[in-house]
């Protein structure tokens, strides 16, 4: 590997003006936190927050045959989307595992838009496009052209209405329209990554400072902060949403990792379709489950998992839970020990710590 | 920016001691507790402890870290901070008063002639910070 000084998001001044404290992550210098990351990720839950999330990637495939394509390489059904509706899904390797997770955002039957990891990129572009057995469509990145921001908390939608023509109220969640936010031609998409209602933006690059300045002050009375990617990694992992690399790779399937909901095996043949096929019936021999630690030690990424003094994985994610005041995580257990109130140890250091399989998400937000 | 009390010593990994009658108290500093972010958990020595100056002592974890405590000076640990264990933000709010971590009876004084003062302290910090 060649060392190569890591991008920086456009917004990168703004975030320094702000007293940011940037961290590298997939190749980019992005904000770490910027006044406290419990203080942050408290806003989310609370008020609100505003993420800038410009590292992640964001291809276009378009062309007549889009759709088909986009059917080939992902295993969620993908035909099931509206013009304007957005999915999750994943990028299947032949064995059922991840090339990546992903969003899916349609625009028309030949125009999609998918938002995909940072680190994986590069990665996705050449797979969509190797994997093209003679479907007429393009990928395109247009990462560099388009910034993203993530509005989310309670209060993300009173905020963005502020600024918007576009009736918020009638975008329902993994929903998005097209519209201006002050003054700025945006995709406005109800999604995110933090287990709250909130709104990612999608920005020119040259206009980003400019809207990112505008929903800050729109915001300053609710509460709104700016927020890192500390406050960002605990808000997912909360809401048990999973992160690339980490929790799930390309050696582990999506059944793996609890994932079923996005495997749609009636809807065709796709990449991993087999594999998938056969792992449901033969059944899972391990499946990542959320898990709580009845310790005040936090049981971080990488700390060895015991069953009965036996190593059997370690911890995916791990962290203290600023919200729930409790230290929780992912981890791969085998699958005879994956139901609720199954109690294990984590290897905190030279010590044993006692943690047991809970329900998840660990947090969900209160139905308003 | 970050305080250097006068009447503390200093070690390059950024712990404090303050000695009243062969007994140090001992936490991390301003600028460490700054640097780590958010503390969430404290792992402390049990009373009765012997360390060597310069050895790890403890835990300390941000939300997003775990740092290591080095050791001071030798000797024994002869209390800990109990109120660390319910609200470790306390190092992040007053890391030189209620944020304190052990204490310790000095087994050896003149290791103390080999830690830095505030102003030397404070100097120190000025080039990592230029790191």
């Amino acid at each position: 590997m060649v060392a190569t000084q890591p991008k920086r998001s456009p917004l990168h001044e703004t975030h320094e003006a702000l007293g940011a404290r940037f961290t590298e992550f997939a190749g980019w210098l992005m904000p770490l936190q910027y006044t406290g990351a419990i203080e942050e990720h408290l806003a989310v839950r609370t008020a609100a927050g505003l993420f800038d999330v410009s590292h992640m990637g964001r291809l276009e495939v378009r062309g007549r045959d889009a759709l088909a394509l986009i059917q080939r390489v992902t295993c969620n059904d993908a035909a099931r989307l509206r013009d304007h509706q957005v999915q999750y899904s994943a990028l299947t390797t032949e064995r059922g595992t991840f090339v990546d997770d992903l969003t899916i955002y349609r625009f028309r039957e030949d125009h999609f838009l998918l938002c995909v990891n940072a680190a994986n990129r590069e990665k996705d572009a050449r797979w969509i496009r190797e994997h093209r057995a003679g479907e007429e469509a393009e990928v395109y990145d247009l990462s560099d052209e388009l910034a993203q921001l993530a509005l989310q908390g309670p209060a993300a939608s009173e905020i963005l209405q502020s600024l918007t023509e576009v009736q918020l109220d009638h975008i329902r969640s993994y929903w998005f329209e097209q519209g201006e936010v002050a003054g700025v031609p945006c995709v406005i998409s109800r999604t995110g990554y933090t287990g709250e209602d909130g709104f990612e933006l999608y920005v020119p690059v040259d206009s980003v400072e400019w809207v990112w300045n505008r929903v800050l002050d729109a915001g300053q009375a609710a509460g709104l902060k700016p927020c890192g990617l500390a406050a960002r990694n605990t808000l997912r992992l909360e809401a048990r949403m999973l992160l690339y690399g980490h929790d799930m790779d390309e050696t582990t399937t999506v059944w793996e990792a609890d994932l079923g909901w996005i495997v749609k095996l009636e809807k065709g043949d796709f990449i991993g379709r087999d594999a998938l096929r056969r792992q449901k019936e033969e059944g899972l021999r391990r499946k990542l489950v959320g898990f709580q630690v009845h310790d005040r030690a936090p049981a971080r990424e990488g700390y060895p998992v015991l069953i009965q003094g036996r190593v059997v994985g370690q911890v995916t994610s791990g962290s203290y839970a600023p919200f729930l005041r409790k230290n929780i995580g992912l981890t791969y257990l085998p699958i005879e020990y994956t139901s609720i109130g199954t109690r294990f140890q984590i290897r905190v250091r030279e010590r044993e710590v006692e943690a047991e399989v809970v329900p998840t998400p660990f947090y969900k937000r209160p139905r308003s | 920016m970050a305080t250097y009390p006068e009447d503390c010593l200093y070690t390059r990994e950024h712990e404090w001691i303050r000695v009243e009658d062969d007994v140090g108290v001992i936490g991390i500093t301003d600028y460490a507790q700054e640097a780590l972010g958010d503390i969430v958990y404290v792992e402390l020595p049990s009373v009765g402890d012997h360390f060597s100056q310069g050895e790890p002592f403890g835990n300390v974890e941000s939300v997003k870290a775990v740092s290591e405590l080095y050791m001071p000076v030798s000797g024994e640990i002869v209390a800990i901070n109990e109120d660390l264990a319910e609200s470790p933000q306390l190092v992040n709010e007053d890391p030189y008063g209620d944020g304190w971590m052990v204490k310790i009876a000095l087994s050896d004084p003149t290791e103390l002639e080999t830690l830095m003062s505030a102003s030397e302290y404070e100097e120190y910090v000025k080039e990592e910070r230029e790191k």
